[in-house]
């Protein structure tokens, strides 16, 4: 039987099914989910920036004997249960929301921007990013989403902008002891990560030039991001033959209208147009589905609510179903919705069962929160995420989560229908009800092909 | 003979004490006729083969950087007048004296300028030329000499570990493994499963694979500290098994900001991983190559946060007992502006794919034409560098 459209639509374009909540009736319920995304979490820059301040103070001051041990530890679990807010506050943000394309978009978002914290206020200011740069463009145009991603702190930090220089400036040429030079890696992920795609017709020069004017953007802890003419390289950059920069324009300006330039290019709507359909349809991408999101990107310049539209919209979502594993998080989310838990239990996990349930399982699964592997983000192939270790994580969360998590357990047989429903397979109904308890039974639903494939 | 069951428990055993972070550290295997072994280590992101190996012999180092790769008087140790070891390698140093371990420097893959980690991994891994797209049913380089193999027993290739290697995925069954277990899951709910999963061979063969070597269904995937040690430990005792071939990979390579601290923790890292191995193997290291490869290496140039960005030509480490260690091999390009790859990086001389070429040769007698129209399709092998005991 093939599933309607709102089952369809919760499956693969959502978190799966709730109890709690219709799954979306058409195209439209779909898409308004998208702008009830862009509420933030709560993370902004400036408290990332405090808890930077006080996870150095707080080790200052110890060495110093200032604080003892005990204090300094008590900072420090602060700093931790805020890392695990940012991940509950995610998980139950998607949880809650009743179609959840728009939390679905945060996540590809988040994993195409890819960045990784490293200690607690990373997590923080890895928060920040999400709220800031992510979920006010997910229904904007691709350029304002560029430009917001690639210059935000985080990003700025995590591909080592923020010490980039131009070897000519004139705060280069004032302390040449300091031998202050170029660095190239936010420049090259942007061409290659970020917008054109490895395989598009970009030189190392491209990267270069690029590095060269986006000298002096930078973060620092006491002025935020910044843009700093003293740091950047004088003269004009050539990126793609358009010149950039020059006598007479402004340097943050320059950078806006590269990055816009950019997202409108060509090589940028086949690149993402495919990278979409990789994640929402199949990891070999319907052709259809791609050539029909590169023509809507084409046409409108990277207007992603039109992209979105298309998407959402395309025949071939019906055609495919179960072509893609639910990564982890995306699992964990599917999970708590089919039972039937709501946003507001995952964030009264107190720290040490929100790391049982929620950040050690992720970690396990291979998806540890926030911290991809490198700057090319999470990988979409099935076979990434179903090896034996990982699939034996799954089922282990599956077995000893729901009844620590849940007051009652669901009854196995009606958790079938409302976390599958028409999607279940004959094999699935056929081994749940001679599952020795419910326990068991509902670990089998949850660990099932039918649940962990969208 | 032991059951490959028996096999995977008893690692299962050995390992259940030290867990493993899932991303960061699988070991693959494969066991073939003979007993020399190899042991294949990628460093994924691009190590600079200019501070680990540093010629400080050559003027124009000077000139590229001031404060990365200082040369003897700053710490690092002089190996033969021309070339100086990183600081961080000096627990290796005996290896060095005992002639058990080797560098090639001026060496690159052939992939060449968009200097892209991941491209530049995938053309290490898969053996292949310049800007080949990765062909997964080719597999790695490691699975084409496999294959290229007689002898080599059909059961003795298998996947359970977490991240894949390209570099020994392909045609030939190879075991793969990430040192992590326990066990969990009643019969009943297993014969379910097994049943629910039936008709879906990806998770029907990840979950088959699981049971068998008695996975740790509760895991909770914490980790800590030392991830090349235990691999190297696992690897060691794999190999002083059945298993003749083992590759894994360490991360923490891409210095773009503070390498003189980034790459020093990195380096200590695998000097470790390296001791591990030789401890370990006890008198097997004298059967032992092996090859520390890296995707490309980096700017000639200490960039502007006291790193470097992702250049072309670069080192590649050889250790073991097998190895006629003791020296630099290199057709040294120099370090003048005109002699830099695109005045940017080290200008590589030769193809590292023929020392690891030539590595096979001797270690497992692979004809010349195998290697280089099959394992490593288009590689021009050269003269013998002649890196093997």
């Amino acid at each position: 039987m093939t599933p309607d459209f709102p089952h369809l639509a919760a499956i693969r374009l959502g978190y799966g099914l709730s109890p709690l909540t219709p799954a979306p009736a058409d195209p439209q319920a779909v898409l308004r989910s998208v702008p009830e995304a862009a509420a933030p979490d709560g993370w902004t820059t400036p408290m990332a920036t405090d808890a930077q301040r006080q996870f150095a103070a707080s080790r200052r001051q110890r060495n110093a004997g200032e604080i003892d041990t005990e204090e300094f530890r008590r900072i420090q679990s602060d700093l931790n249960h805020q890392r695990l807010s940012v991940l509950q506050r995610r998980v139950a943000r998607a949880v809650d929301a009743p179609a959840g394309f728009g939390e679905r978009l945060v996540q590809f978002w988040t994993g195409h921007f890819a960045t990784v914290a490293r200690n607690a206020p990373g997590h923080i200011m890895s928060g920040a990013m999400v709220d800031e740069a992510i979920r006010p463009h997910l229904n904007g145009h691709f350029a304002d989403l560029l430009f917001a991603a690639d210059t935000h702190p985080m990003m700025l930090n995590y591909l080592n902008q923020s010490g980039s220089v131009g070897p000519r400036s004139v705060f280069a040429r004032r302390r040449p002891e300091r031998a202050l030079g170029l660095n190239e890696n936010l420049a090259r992920e942007a061409l290659e990560l970020h917008s054109l795609g490895v395989s598009a017709a970009y030189s190392q020069a491209d990267v270069r030039e690029l590095a060269e004017l986006l000298t002096g953007l930078t973060y620092d802890q006491r002025k935020g991001r910044h843009y700093r003419p003293d740091a950047a390289e004088p003269g004009a950059e050539t990126v793609l033959s358009e010149s950039y920069g020059g006598p007479g324009t402004s340097g943050m300006d320059e950078i806006r209208r590269v990055f816009g330039n950019l997202a409108r290019h060509p090589a940028t709507a086949a690149h993402l147009s495919r990278k979409l359909a990789i994640h929402f349809a199949a990891d070999d991408p319907p052709p259809d589905l791609v050539a029909a999101l590169e023509a809507v990107w084409l046409e409108t310049g990277g207007d992603l609510a039109q992209v979105n539209g298309a998407l959402v919209s395309h025949p071939v979502l019906a055609a495919n179903l179960r072509a893609k594993a639910r990564q982890p998080f995306d699992f964990l989310v599917t999970a708590l919705r089919a039972l039937g838990l709501d946003g507001a239990a995952i964030l009264a996990l107190d720290p040490k069962r929100a790391n049982q349930a929620l950040w050690h399982p992720l970690t396990a699964m291979g998806q540890p929160f926030a911290q991809p592997r490198g700057p090319d983000g999470w990988p979409e192939l099935a076979a990434a995420w179903i090896t034996p270790q990982m699939l034996a994580a799954r089922i282990g969360w599956a077995l000893s989560q729901p009844a620590r998590l849940c007051d009652a357990l669901p009854d196995p047989r009606e958790l079938v229908e409302t976390a599958l429903g028409p999607a279940a397979s004959g094999a699935l109904r056929w081994a749940v009800p001679k599952a020795e308890n419910a326990r068991e039974g509902v670990a089998i639903i949850l660990a099932s092909a039918d649940l962990n494939r969208r | 003979m032991l059951s490959r069951r028996f096999l995977l428990k008893s690692a299962a055993m050995a390992a259940c004490s030290a867990a493993a972070h899932p991303l960061m550290s699988t070991i693959t295997f494969a066991s073939v006729p003979g007993d020399n072994r190899l042991v294949v280590i990628v460093l994924r992101g691009a190590m600079d083969g200019l501070d680990v190996v540093q010629p400080y012999g050559d003027p124009g180092l000077r000139a590229l950087r001031r404060s990365l790769s200082p040369g003897p008087d700053q710490g690092a140790i002089d190996l033969d007048g021309f070339y100086a070891l990183h600081p961080a390698l000096s627990p290796l140093l005996p290896l060095w004296q005992a002639g058990e371990l080797g560098f090639a420097h001026a060496v690159a893959t052939p992939y060449r300028d968009k200097r892209s980690h991941f491209d530049g991994q995938d053309v290490l891994e898969a053996g292949s030329g310049n800007d080949v797209p990765v062909d997964v049913r080719r597999g790695g380089w490691l699975n084409r000499l496999l294959q290229a193999m007689p002898g080599v027993q059909a059961e003795t290739a298998y996947s359970v570990g977490s991240e894949q290697m390209l570099i020994l995925s392909g045609q030939a069954r190879a075991l793969s493994w990430a040192p992590d277990a326990r066990l969990a899951l009643s019969a009943q709910a297993q014969l379910l499963l097994d049943a629910v999963y039936h008709d879906d061979p990806l998770f029907r063969e990840a979950a088959a694979d699981a049971a068998e070597i008695g996975l740790d269904l509760g895991s909770d995937g914490r980790s800590r500290g030392q991830t090349g040690v235990r691999l190297a430990r696992f690897a060691a005792d794999r190999l002083n098994g059945e298993t003749r071939i083992a590759a894994f990979s360490l991360s923490g390579w891409d210095t773009h900001a503070r390498q003189g601290a980034v790459l020093g923790r990195t380096l200590g890292g695998l000097a470790e991983t390296i001791l591990a191995l030789k401890e370990r193997l006890g008198p097997n290291w004298g059967r032992t190559t092996v090859l520390a490869l890296t995707e490309f290496g980096r700017t000639a140039r200490e960039n502007g946060s006291a790193g470097t960005d992702h250049g072309t030509g670069g080192a590649m480490l050889m250790a073991g007992g097998a190895v006629r260690g003791g020296r630099v091999h290199a057709d040294w390009p120099g370090l003048a502006d005109d002699a830099l790859y695109q005045q940017r990086d080290l200008m590589p001389t030769r193809d590292v794919r023929a020392y690891a070429g030539w590595a096979m040769r001797g270690l497992f007698g692979t004809a010349p034409g195998l290697i280089e129209d099959t394992i490593f399709p288009g590689l021009d092998l050269g003269p013998d560098p002649r890196i093997l005991r």
